[in-house]
């Protein structure tokens, strides 16, 4: 969990959601890249945020993908944020004894009804549901700081980026091995809005 | 203490790799070849269990080449680097997990675009403008982070590598007197011959 470095946050807000993560793709104190995707869009309304070994994000991040294609074809329709959390809960407990090590977020509208979904996991697959936000990576201490003092009920899509990109930016400033910038996602019923975070690259 | 470089410039990537090969404290050979083509466009460079190293390398390059008289479609560096990362981290959790280190660098055979992938021997891998595998990174990916920038011509990417490599001679404690240099474009790959300062 700590040989690469990760920040991995997700937040709920009046109907919609925001999911954000750092860009470093580092072997322990060493900086290679400031390009790495961790977070990755599974469909219309559900994302992934994968925070741990960057080897085991890019796998499962592949697998996962495989399998919500999988679901969305037998099933004929998309897969619903809850839905997905469990399907990641169970690809996780499978390796229960040789686990991946990636502890993801996954944040989401329902397909249906635009409810907000935020749940995290821990490495072998056991689910958060959070009313307020999520956090994982190696400066999970700092992100649930800033995210308790930060995050309020009902916040709207404006506002709500502006919280999570705060709670982020602070708090991988506090983390060696996270940060070199972030991209934050902001997901409401009728669009999607994508922006990158610049950041101290220290 | 193997060494490894590669550098991307405006239509072509280049790869180093250290020519000596060492066993503990005792120099074996001079003159290892670490590099191996994967196809006309993409070419690997690696460190790590020289048993290990062979067996993946030539594993890849065959699969590579089969994969290409099968669909007679070449490869992109893209497609390559990401059939081998998945091999690679496919192994990592048997109990015959290869010990290699690679970067594998190659041109779009049509734009001419480079690509440059860095993979640990944990199937790390990430796509970058230049990397450095082994004790070098420690040393020069600051000698690089100042000195690249985009559109490098071939001439200078080679001042980089020669900076690089003189970063090594007076700052590392080992000797690494000979690097093999390949340089991919679109006209495929051909070794050229570097003068390193002595």
């Amino acid at each position: 969990m700590e040989y690469n470095g990760s920040a991995v946050m997700a937040m709920k807000g009046d109907g919609c959601v925001a999911i954000a993560a750092d860009r470093r793709f580092g072997v322990q104190a060493l900086t290679l890249g400031t390009e790495f995707q961790k977070i990755f869009q599974m469909n219309k309304y559900t994302f992934v945020g994968l925070a741990g070994l960057a080897s085991d994000v890019i796998t499962l991040s592949d697998q996962l993908r495989y399998k919500v294609k999988m679901y969305e074809l037998r099933e004929e329709r998309p897969i619903s944020p809850e839905t997905f959390a469990h399907l990641a809960s169970s690809s996780l407990y499978e390796k229960r004894f040789g686990p991946w090590f990636v502890e993801p977020i996954i944040a989401g509208l329902d397909p249906k009804t635009g409810e907000p979904f935020i749940a995290s996991t821990d490495l072998i697959g056991c689910i958060n549901f959070a009313k307020d936000f999520v956090v994982s990576g190696t400066a999970n201490s700092q992100m649930y700081g800033m995210c308790e003092s930060l995050w309020e009920p009902n916040l709207g899509p404006e506002d709500l980026f502006e919280t999570i990109s705060q709670a982020m930016l602070n708090a991988i400033d506090r983390d060696c091995i996270a940060g070199w910038g972030a991209v934050v996602h902001v997901i409401t019923k009728d669009k999607i809005v994508t922006k990158h975070l610049k950041g101290r690259m220290d | 203490m193997e060494v490894l470089f590669g550098i991307t410039g405006k239509d072509f990537a280049l790869l180093a790799a250290d020519t000596n090969q060492a066993r503990s404290i005792v120099v074996l050979k001079r003159g290892e070849d670490r590099t191996v083509d994967l196809n006309r466009h993409t070419a690997l460079a690696y460190t790590g269990d020289p048993g290990d190293a062979i067996h993946f390398t030539e594993y890849i390059a065959a699969n590579v080449r089969l994969n290409e008289i099968r669909h007679g479609h070449e490869a992109s560096p893209n497609a390559v680097a990401k059939y081998t990362r998945n091999a690679l981290a496919g192994y990592l959790r048997t109990r015959q997990a290869y010990h290699i280190n690679m970067l594998i660098a190659g041109v779009d055979k049509t734009s001419g675009a480079p690509a440059l992938y860095w993979s640990d021997h944990l199937a790390n891998m990430t796509a970058l403008p230049f990397a450095a595998h082994g004790y070098a990174s420690y040393f020069c990916m600051s000698t690089m982070d100042r000195l690249w920038r985009p559109n490098l011509t071939l001439e200078e990417a080679i001042i980089v590598l020669q900076k690089c490599v003189a970063a090594l001679k007076t700052r590392f404690v080992a000797s690494l007197p000979e690097f093999k240099v390949k340089v991919i474009d679109k006209s495929g790959i051909r070794v050229i011959d570097v003068k390193f300062e002595k």
